[in-house]
């Protein structure tokens, strides 16, 4: 009797974590669920941002410190006509528009964003799925380049066209003028002292040292100042916020 | 005559349910993001081209945590992110805030403590004899925490818990500009990856451990006076 009584309870106990598990997948697909779920991003950046410094950096590492082979991930080549084209001539016509909410709107060639001065970092690149590769980086600095196309004061964001494609959707990311003005927010085409190679975002990346991989845009052929992210793709400020739910703020 | 015993205060029970919600989602959410590179490191780095020290392949032939064992149940790193992200919230500032009121209301010194004594051998071995014949009180102190307890206990509240926190915090990119030196203590994220995966594994097996004692000792009793906070003093020790 008591075996039994103590079998259920198990049982019981079991089911119970089990059906918690379950559960949350239930909870998930309503409405409320759903709004208390992603409630977590506000908080976790309302207290990040209170307690990080805005320019605080990134820890930067030695060149020992590197892993011995740099990973790439997304989009391994974007293989569109347009970008096979400018990859066959070494990116020669290759521009990068900048405009939005700027006062003087820019076409920015290879040679003019090799020609400003660079921030080179050694830094840590973080996955979402939670691989991690040290890399050595040199570009020029993001700040500065908004500055001389005199952005507005309307202007909220900055987003990040690139040239890869999901299905027919083009990749795209977007950050805030703390990040966009961060000391080590470059746009960097040196990886490990070599001009950047296709899987790593040829010809052109952005490094937003702060955040998780996926707001590393690569291939970038446009980069616009707008004073909200609404009227962008799905208006969430990238593609995986768009397509899975990904954070926008992705700061852990 | 019946004997009952307030034995659990309402921040002791409210913090216990808190954690009884937040670690299960923590737990689950957790193997789902683990599946999402399903290898462990040591060190600063590592990914598909470095060594690793653990697989889930060893463990799970698919290579992934089944499906019941995650949240969501169906792969799913953005949504195991939202549930994680969240209850981690939840988790760090309910063991906060039960630490201050534990240290006020002097329940950890009264209850967990330690004393002199506790760890002689010669006690270690009475209580673990006396676990083993299930008795798990002390007649004259029923209401008392022995000394096992009282390790468990305490090495979770002190050790596991602040351990999984902190090297949680040491994996965001964002703090790990705020506070390098979390970076330093763990040596390096994918270190800190390696041991909150340890850490947590830890807390597992506390909860299924606590749950085993928790029926062994009386389910009715033990659930009724961790939400009531009333305790029946067992026959066999009055």
């Amino acid at each position: 009797m008591i075996l039994t009584r103590r079998r259920a309870l198990v049982g019981g106990l079991a089911a119970g974590a089990g059906g918690l598990l379950a559960g949350c997948d239930a909870v998930q697909g309503t409405d409320i669920g759903r709004k208390l779920l992603l409630s977590g991003e506000p908080a976790t950046q309302a207290l990040q941002r209170a307690l990080i410094d805005r320019t605080a950096l990134a820890p930067e590492f030695s060149a020992d410190q590197r892993s011995p082979i740099f990973r790439a991930n997304g989009t391994r080549n974007p293989n569109t006509p347009t970008y096979n084209a400018s990859l066959a001539q070494n990116f020669a016509d290759w521009r990068i528009r900048i405009d939005g909410l700027v006062a003087r709107p820019v076409d920015l060639s290879l040679a003019d964003l090799r020609a400003m001065p660079a921030r080179t970092q050694i830094t840590r690149h973080d996955c979402v799925e939670g691989w991690s590769a040290i890399g050595k980086w040199s570009g020029p600095r993001l700040g500065p380049i908004l500055e001389r196309a005199g952005l507005q004061q309307r202007a909220r964001y900055i987003v990040f066209h690139c040239a890869d494609r999901f299905g027919t959707r083009p990749y795209y990311e977007s950050i805030d003028l703390v990040d966009a003005f961060h000391p080590q927010t470059i746009l960097a085409w040196v990886l490990n002292d070599r001009v950047l190679s296709v899987p790593n975002g040829a010809p052109v990346r952005l490094r937003v040292e702060r955040q998780l991989g996926y707001k590393h845009a690569k291939y970038i052929e446009r980069i616009e100042a707008v004073p909200s992210l609404a009227g962008i793709g799905g208006g969430k400020g990238g593609y995986w916020e768009d397509v899975a739910d990904y954070e926008w703020y992705a700061g852990i | 005559m019946m004997q009952t015993v307030y034995r659990h205060r309402l921040t002791t029970r409210l913090w216990h349910a808190i954690n009884a919600v937040a670690i299960v989602i923590l737990l689950g959410s957790g193997l789902m993001i683990l599946n999402a590179h399903p290898q462990l490191y040591w060190g600063r780095f590592g990914a598909n081209f470095d060594q690793p020290w653990f697989r889930v392949a060893w463990l799970f032939e698919a290579g992934r945590v089944p499906g019941w064992l995650t949240i969501p149940q169906t792969y799913n790193l953005a949504l195991a992110r939202r549930w994680h992200l969240l209850f981690a919230l939840v988790l760090g500032f309910a063991l906060l805030a039960y630490m201050v009121a534990s240290l006020v209301n002097r329940h950890f010194q009264r209850d967990l403590r330690v004393r002199r004594g506790d760890l002689a051998p010669r006690t270690l071995w009475a209580d673990l004899r006396a676990h083993l014949a299930l008795r798990f009180h002390d007649p004259d102190h029923p209401g008392a925490y022995n000394v096992l307890q009282k390790l468990s206990y305490v090495s979770v509240i002190f050790v596991a818990l602040p351990l999984v926190i902190l090297t949680g915090l040491t994996m965001s990119p964002g703090l790990n500009a705020a506070w390098p030196w979390l970076l330093d203590l763990f040596g390096g994220r994918q270190s800190a990856r390696s041991i909150h995966f340890i850490a947590a594994v830890w807390l597992g097996g506390f909860t299924i451990v606590h749950l085993a004692l928790v029926i062994l000792a009386g389910v009715g009793n033990e659930l009724r006076s961790i939400i009531t906070g009333w305790w029946r003093v067992p026959e066999e020790d009055r």
